[in-house]
């Protein structure tokens, strides 16, 4: 027994040689599931819709986003309550969807401005009037290929 | 002087290191949602433009109102049964389709619908008008589109399963699509025959204020 009898007392520490493979690991995760950030939102992130017949965006460079909803409640006071726009990093008017759109084809080549698409991210609790717009003016530029974005998901919680 | 041997690097900020990245990608990036439903708006008319004449049983017309209830073909309707009723719309076949590349329109073979007179002539002809408030929510609206959307892949799907001959027989429009062989032609005939079958024309009306 006098084997037993050498231990030394207290728990050995914990080897934390592989805790750096580990996080690692996360890191990599991390850098390839997400992509920058590239607005800064001044609203209320949106929440989107879901849906069952989604297709994903397939050229990421060639896609235009149009953010819609409330602004946050801090800003509240000062812009209104109501849906509001945003291009880029600001808050807009219908009026400049032309503007930002023709802005977003200068940087590509001719040849790809068919093929560019306009996201819209907007809230589930938006009006449709506002989305309408957004269209009216898109189609006046001829900029006809949109897509509304959504999850994949649950339809019922779009009703809520 | 016996040779020492070198001394290990300690690594144990290594794992403070990698958490400092880590938190720094957490931060900076997002998960982006890169789906969507995709639509084509259609083309600005030109000025003086006519519109062509339209007989109202080849529309199917959709009301959503401020409170989010809806009215299909002045009937009040649940969510839940907008699919069936758009497929029994699109699928009726009761008369002759358009004519496509001067070839006039046949009868539409492959639906199995009622061939009723009163509802649509052919998938080709078969126009969806949705028509919604300013004040209905993007949320509704979307599951509508959504919801018409799965009507015309159902159709889609039947049609590729049935009327589908050679290397893609037996297989549905969906997993057509899953295959992403851009540059088979093939493929990209049978997908466009399919589309063509029964072609989406879904319009939004100008909204009710």
């Amino acid at each position: 027994m006098s084997k037993f009898g050498k231990k030394k007392k207290g728990l050995p520490a914990v080897n934390t040689a592989a805790l750096p493979d580990i996080v690692f690991m996360l890191l990599f995760f991390f850098m390839v599931t997400t992509t920058m950030r590239e607005t800064d939102l001044l609203i209320e992130p949106p929440k989107l819709p879901n849906a069952s017949e989604v297709k994903k965006l397939e050229h990421k460079s060639l896609v235009s986003t149009i953010y819609v909803g409330k602004v946050k409640p801090e800003d509240r006071a000062k812009y209104g309550a109501g849906d509001k726009i945003q291009l880029n990093d600001k808050l807009a008017n219908v009026s400049d969807v032309a503007n930002f759109i023709y802005g977003q084809q200068e940087k590509h080549n001719p040849e790809e401005i068919p093929y560019m698409t306009t996201s819209i991210k907007s809230d589930v609790r938006c009006g449709v009037g506002t989305i309408h717009d957004i269209r009216e003016e898109l189609r006046e530029i001829n900029a006809l290929k949109i897509s509304y974005s959504t999850r994949k998901g649950d339809l019922t919680a779009n009703l809520k | 002087m016996a040779r020492k041997e070198l001394p290990e690097i300690n690594a144990g900020s290594m794992a403070d290191i990698a958490f400092l990245l880590l938190i720094f990608f957490l931060v900076t990036t997002t998960m982006d949602v890169d789906s969507g439903i995709s639509r084509k708006l259609s083309e600005k008319p030109p000025e003086n433009f006519d519109p062509p004449v339209v007989k109202m049983k080849n529309i199917f017309e959709i009301n959503i109102n401020r409170n989010d209830q809806l009215l299909v073909e002045d009937e009040e309707m649940e969510i839940k049964d907008i699919k069936q009723a758009t497929i029994d719309f699109l699928d009726n076949g009761g008369g002759i389709g358009k004519i496509v590349d001067n070839i006039p329109g046949t009868k539409c073979d492959y639906c199995n619908g009622e061939r009723s007179d009163s509802s649509s002539d052919h998938p080709n002809k078969a126009i969806i008008s949705v028509q919604s408030d300013r004040g209905t929510s993007y949320g509704m609206y979307i599951t509508v589109q959504n919801e018409l959307l799965a009507a015309y892949t159902e159709l889609r799907n039947r049609y590729a399963k049935t009327h589908i001959k050679g290397k893609y027989a037996g297989m549905s429009y969906e997993e057509l699509l899953l295959l992403d062989d851009k540059d088979n032609d093939q493929l990209k005939a049978v997908i466009k025959k399919i589309k063509n079958a029964y072609p989406q024309i879904i319009s939004d009306a100008e909204p009710t204020k």
